[in-house]
């Protein structure tokens, strides 16, 4: 049992899932098969399936950046082309194309890959900085174009189609969201597992020794550009899938799909996720669906602090979500986790109560100035209150400032009992 | 020709405004080996300040002030924030930078909303300085420019001529050797942020008026200040010039000849189909010159980078 080793170096490496364990996978899919079960509203597989998109779309971005070291702002490039493709490609079965939906996403993958094919015989030749301001160029690039490229991307409108329209596949027609549930997921559990699979082959393996030594991997007699083109299309493929299943989703797509806002949102995700580990992004794109979904039905400032996190995340803990869970391998494998039990329930309800009242504090500020028609009657956490005046935001910046200095005296346990936790005591 | 001149003196104010961006942005490049993505944000911050304290003083007082605080502000962020992120390496620096650009157009819509703001020239600016066969330049332009190229020379001769720019040259190649001669590098480099980010804080005072101050300016200019660096070669601050003139002007002539693709067509030899907006190639033929100027800078970042990656005047790949 090897450790997780918070290293840059080992970070992709480590098996989170390995191969000869396929019990992840099954309770994976047996997961997923059974979440139409509880939840059943519409508005829940909407969610459901947009979270499954996403997570394609950031294990392929994730193949980039966290496997293969490149920083993509242009991703949404491929994902977008993808879909565009796929929906052109839905819109002719309906004039006699044969072609059964569930094979829709092979079209739109096939043009993401062959658009990376090309995008990337010129921006695969250095990694880093250099690449980075390449893919953010090509994406501007691409964005700009679907406006003037009417009769493909449909300019403002975008194109929109109907997924019901091809034959039938053992009887289903798509009609339901159900189905559309059932159709996503599949393509979901089969793209995680090609991209995992993907990662233990040879070249997913020299990917990450380019990654963290081109140089090196050079003297070896690997061309470092030919390792990155080929990551580079593998991931675009993936992107494509996930485009096409945004198209079979939601029957449209715009400039928006390939835009810039979206490239640098999947960077969101997967950093915040843990760029360095299989899972990060789908803990990322898990996190970032809830909180814009839920989040955002509740305050108008859910980006503001999608953005604190994501800044306190690069600088407090780059490897993300994954990279905070795996720190608690160690402590697992010395039978040492009740240790920490005790000082994370202490500092729980502190660390919740500052959170929301420096939230309290941003939300009563901005319905402050921002309030509509001199009406300073506010709701926040099921409290009706007025906030006119200076009351509401001392109140909330004493109880934040209490909250904060309680979490600042735990804070030293919680230091010695991690120590204590990684700390093996006799060589057992 | 008189329009001709118009074209050539406008480009040469969008050109030298972007130069006053890239110029930073090249200098910390060089630098720290960081692009600093939110390098557009602080050209924003520094348009709302100057509004913010132009409501209380006028222009005057906010065009030296809100530089100050702006380039203030970047000195803190990379004290506090980028040194931290330093250790993880370039990539982290460069999502960190990013991060801060989106935290940067949250917090601006947080306190000033969503709409543009009514930031507008100051009177004794508000005429025109001179015609050209009966158009008029404003005077505002030409205060840009004087402002821009005041600022280039006094950068030039800092950097060539004296000993502060000195060490900042010899900071940029060999910073070890630098810090054993006894200089405080790190300082160093904490100075060069703050002014670098300070110009770009001063280029949004004096283009706030012109281009308005919304919550997108930031996104609208930075990728296209990117390109402009990567095309003159990153760290090159001669390249940042060139190509920051070269795209001023590429854009202001594409917006201001309505060439049609109809006439170019038409002149090579090909008649135009009858039932345009039912044919495949109906873009190509409705598509003009000024639909095409956002996309000419990108298009010509691809072609320098295939033909040589290194951009025009840059020496390194990397």
């Amino acid at each position: 049992m090897s450790i997780a080793s918070k290293t840059p170096l080992t970070a992709g490496t480590t098996r989170l899932i390995s191969l000869s364990n396929v019990m992840p996978w099954a309770f994976a899919a047996l997961f997923l098969l059974c979440l139409p079960f509880v939840f059943q509203s519409s508005s829940a597989l909407t969610i459901m399936n947009q979270m499954a998109i996403t997570i394609v779309f950031a294990l392929s971005y994730n193949m980039l950046l966290g496997q293969g070291g490149m920083l993509s702002f242009g991703h949404a490039v491929y994902m977008g082309l993808g879909g565009f493709f796929a929906m052109h490609a839905m819109n002719m079965v309906e004039d006699g194309l044969w072609l059964p939906l569930p094979f829709l996403p092979i079209v739109g993958g096939l043009f993401g890959m062959v658009f990376a094919f090309l995008i990337g015989s010129f921006s695969t030749r250095r990694a880093g900085t250099v690449f980075a301001m390449i893919s953010l160029g090509v994406g501007e690039l691409i964005a700009a174009c679907s406006v003037i490229i009417v009769v493909f991307f449909g300019g403002e409108e975008g194109i929109s189609g109907d997924r019901t329209m091809g034959p039938p596949v053992f009887g289903y027609e798509f009609l339901t969201q159900q189905e559309v549930y059932y159709l996503t997921v599949v393509w979901l559990l089969v793209a995680a597992l090609l991209m995992y699979l993907f990662s233990r082959t040879p070249i997913g393996r020299i990917a990450n020794a380019v990654r963290d030594n081109e140089e090196r991997a050079e003297f070896l007699g690997y061309s470092q550009r030919n390792v990155r083109w080929i990551s580079f299309c593998a991931s675009g493929f993936f992107a494509g899938v996930a485009g096409s299943l945004f198209a079979i989703n939601f029957e449209i797509l715009t400039e928006e799909n390939l835009n810039l806002a979206t490239s640098g949102s999947i960077l969101l995700i997967t950093f915040i996720g843990g760029a360095g580990f299989f899972v990060g992004p789908i803990i990322g794109a898990v996190v970032f669906t809830l909180l814009q979904t839920v989040l955002g039905l509740h305050t108008e400032l859910w980006a503001l602090y999608l953005g604190i996190l994501f800044v306190a995340c690069v600088m407090f803990f780059p490897s993300g979500f994954a990279g905070l869970i795996a720190m608690h391998r160690r402590p697992l494998a010395l039978g040492k986790l009740n240790l920490l039990i005790k000082p994370y329930l202490k500092v729980a309800i502190p660390a919740i109560t500052s959170v929301l009242s420096l939230a309290a504090i941003l939300e009563i500020l901005f319905h402050k100035r921002h309030g509509y028609g001199g009406d300073h009657e506010m709701h926040l956490y099921g409290i009706a209150f007025d906030s006119g005046g200076y009351q509401a935001v001392a109140f909330a910046t004493i109880i934040a400032a209490i909250s904060l200095f309680l979490v600042s005296r735990v804070l030293p346990e919680i230091r010695e009992a991690w120590d204590n936790a990684n700390h093996a005591e006799d060589r057992a | 020709m008189a329009l001709f001149l118009v074209n050539v003196l406008d480009g040469f104010v969008t050109g030298l405004l972007l130069f006053m961006l890239c110029s930073g942005l090249t200098l910390i490049f060089s630098m720290m080996g960081v692009l600093n993505f939110a390098h557009a944000s602080f050209y924003m911050l520094g348009a709302y300040f100057a509004y913010q304290i132009s409501l209380v003083t006028g222009f005057w007082v906010g065009l030296l002030v809100a530089p100050l605080i702006v380039g203030l502000i970047g000195a803190l962020i990379e004290r506090y924030g980028l040194r931290r992120v330093h250790k993880y390496g370039h990539v982290p620096e460069l999502i960190f930078t990013f991060g801060l650009a989106l935290l940067i157009e949250e917090t601006i819509q947080f306190f000033w909303g969503k709409s543009q703001l009514p930031f507008s020239e100051p009177a004794a600016l508000d005429f025109a300085a001179f015609a050209i066969a009966g158009n008029a330049f404003p005077a505002y332009k030409v205060f840009m420019i004087a402002v821009a190229m005041g600022i280039f020379l006094t950068l030039l001769y800092i950097l060539t001529k004296t000993r502060i720019g000195m060490t900042i040259q010899a900071a940029l190649s060999y910073p070890e050797t630098v810090q054993n001669l006894g200089h405080n590098v790190p300082l160093v480099f904490m100075c060069v942020f703050g002014v670098g980010t300070a110009m770009a804080g001063l280029a949004g005072v004096i283009a706030g008026p012109v281009l308005g101050v919304f919550p997108g300016m930031a996104l609208q200019l930075g990728s296209i200040v990117f390109v402009t660096i990567v095309i003159g070669g990153l760290g090159s601050l001669w390249g940042a010039l060139v190509a920051s003139l070269i795209i001023g002007w590429l854009q202001t002539f594409a917006t201001a000849y309505d060439v049609t693709a109809e006439q170019v067509l038409t002149a090579i030899g090909f008649t135009k189909p009858e039932l345009i907006w039912d044919h495949p190639l109906q873009d190509l033929w409705t598509l003009t010159l000024p639909q095409l100027g956002p996309i000419l800078p990108y298009l010509l970042m691809i072609i320098v980078l295939v033909l040589r990656p290194q951009g025009l005047m840059g020496n390194r790949e990397s």
